[in-house]
């Protein structure tokens, strides 16, 4: 029994040791959002507390004297156009790779996760000249034209594992019954598929608003920077560090993203181990 | 009866119709690949041997020039060494870490949900912001670390670590160097200890039981049961982590720019200082073709572990 209970409280121990250790970054975040700057700016002060009642004027400037909403703007933009862009190309591509290409299509999308890895610190100097070229730098286009070379391979080779996972009965069942493949594909594969594509679409999104070399790289304009350069190279004026503001703007992304993601987790970890293990 | 007559000469057809539609199902997948992917690549060697600028954007070859120029700058060789160290110690401490987190959550506890989503914050969150999170966590005059260390006695007047009351988390050279690890493994964890966990809950729970029956301890169990059945997962999880970690670009970016002088300089930030803020497209090519060669072996490697988990 003692032992017993040892055990339990080292692993409750273990579990708040690792909780603090992710977390409070993101503790921190909020605490300082809230604080004023005498408050903040007081070395003899408890930073854990508020010496001074806590104020919503960092928000305030945040949204109305600074561009973050326009930022957010941006993000969005990017993101649902390269979603749709994604879903266009990676959908098909996908479940050709996993029914119509036939022995070769495994090693095909394992091919296509292995660009997915080409990282995009090799490429941002060619692609740059691209996007002058194209007259696309200074414009969100720029990164809608890009991004799909991110989101597209991973897109394909998970959506790859996920159709390959539909029992091959259902379609061959409903071309018995005279549907052509196309058709089988569009009316009994993509339905089976919905909880598949969604969690495309949380990742590629998600990919997106991560993205930061050529977010950095191809738009130099304030106006255009989306939320992942915007926030640390814009919201930072020369030495004077807005911190409550930045540490506002931060949080205010991390956590949402990060429970929605927390939410999809499972299907990204089944495909990331190349289906080895069910998640 | 009637079916298996009309099967033959449908079955060929549809089979052709099949390798024409998976074609064109591919097709624009694959050349918006070899125009966004495939070209830039190519473009970039060509770069990488001439001496283009964004002065003089024309091609004149110049055979390996850059890169012998490149490799003779201190500020390239300390790349080099601050990215394989930054590398290898992070991804050290990933592994150890993500197994004993893995572990946790094969267990029940209360609170599990929430501490689900708490240790899933930090890869979730774009990395820039949560690297701008610990800019401020590890200020030189103002991070709340010193003020604990201070209060515990730790540093201070006739303390320890020293009389100052401010460490300079990112002025000091290995401070900086060990400060660009943790943000590496406080992000990266996460995302290893979920496949790891991924990985233990799939094995046999009948292997599990059948070693304690036998008098295995847990400790026991772990390393020389389940260790060795989720080695593939966990090479995996490792070469993910190798190549995120090895190619980053964000967390010295926005945590040191390399500094200081340029004792954090990583190959991925050499390369976008020269290639763009000194505008000389063909050294910076040049630098981050050295990551290449270090990427096609994980690729490989990364190939032979998944071959080797589908023949088990």
């Amino acid at each position: 029994m003692a032992r017993a209970r040892i055990r339990r409280a080292g692993l409750y121990t273990a579990v708040v040791a690792f909780c603090f250790f992710f977390a409070a970054p993101f503790l921190w975040m909020i605490i300082t959002a809230f604080k004023t700057d005498r408050d903040l700016y007081r070395a003899q002060n408890n930073p854990f507390f508020f010496n001074e009642p806590p104020t919503l004027d960092n928000l305030d400037f945040l949204f109305f004297n600074t561009n973050y909403l326009g930022f957010i703007r941006n993000s969005l933009f990017v993101g649902a156009v390269v979603v749709i862009i994604t879903l266009l190309l990676a959908v098909p591509a996908g479940y050709s790779l996993a029914r119509l290409a036939g022995r070769w299509g495994e090693r095909a999308s394992i091919g296509m996760f292995l660009i997915y890895l080409v990282p995009p610190i090799l490429l941002f100097i060619p692609l740059f000249r691209i996007v002058v070229a194209l007259h696309l730098n200074n414009s969100l286009w720029s990164l809608v034209v890009t991004y799909p070379t991110i989101t597209i391979p991973f897109s394909t080779w998970l959506l790859a594992g996920f159709f390959g996972s539909i029992p091959r009965d259902l379609e061959e069942a409903a071309m018995v019954d005279g549907y052509s493949r196309f058709s089988a594909f569009v009316r009994v594969v993509l339905p089976l598929s919905v909880s598949g594509i969604i969690a495309v679409i949380v990742f590629t999104f998600t990919l997106t608003l991560h993205e930061f070399i050529y977010a950095l790289t191809f738009v130099t304009a304030s106006a255009q920077r989306t939320i992942s350069v915007g926030v640390p190279v814009e919201l930072i004026r020369g030495d004077v560090f807005f911190w409550q503001s930045l540490m506002a703007a931060a949080v205010i992304v991390a956590i949402p993203v990060g429970i929605v993601y927390s939410l999809f987790l499972s299907r990204l970890v089944a495909g990331l181990t190349m289906g080895a293990v069910k998640g | 009866m009637s079916v298996e007559t009309v099967k033959p000469p449908r079955f060929s057809i549809l089979s052709d119709n099949e390798r024409v539609l998976g074609a064109l199902m591919l097709a624009p997948a694959v050349i918006f690949i070899l125009a966004l992917v495939g070209l830039p690549l190519v473009i970039s060697i060509a770069f990488s041997l001439s001496d283009v600028t964004v002065g003089d954007t024309s091609l004149d070859f110049v055979g390996l020039e850059n890169f012998r120029r490149v490799i003779r700058t201190p500020q390239f060789q300390r790349a080099v060494v601050d990215t394989v160290v930054f590398t290898i110690v992070a991804l050290l401490i990933i592994l150890v870490l993500a197994n004993i987190l893995a572990v946790i959550f094969t267990q029940d506890f209360h609170g599990k949900w929430l501490a689900r989503i708490l240790v899933i914050l930090p890869w979730a969150t774009p990395i820039a912001l949560g690297t701008l999170g610990w800019l401020w966590l590890l200020d030189s005059k103002f991070s709340p670390i010193d003020y604990v260390l201070v209060q515990i006695g730790l540093l201070g007047p006739d303390t320890l670590l020293g009389p100052g009351l401010h460490l300079n988390y990112l002025g000091r050279e290995f401070l900086a160097m060990g400060s660009v690890i943790l943000v590496h493994v406080w992000r990266l964890t996460p995302l290893s200890a979920v496949i790891l966990l991924a990985g233990l809950t799939s094995i046999d729970q009948e292997l599990i039981d059948q070693a304690q029956v036998d008098g295995a301890s847990g400790l026991r169990t772990h390393l020389q049961i389940k260790l060795p059945l989720i080695t593939p997962i966990m090479a995996i999880a490792s070469l993910f982590g190798f190549i995120l970690i090895f190619t980053d670009l964000v967390v010295v970016f926005v945590l040191t720019r390399g500094g200081p002088i340029y004792y954090t300089q990583v190959l991925s930030m050499w390369s976008y200082n020269k290639g763009l803020e000194g505008g000389a497209l063909a050294e910076g090519a040049a630098i981050a073709l050295f990551f290449a060669p270090v990427l096609l072996v994980a690729a490989v490697l990364i190939l032979r572990t998944v071959r080797r988990i589908e023949v088990n």
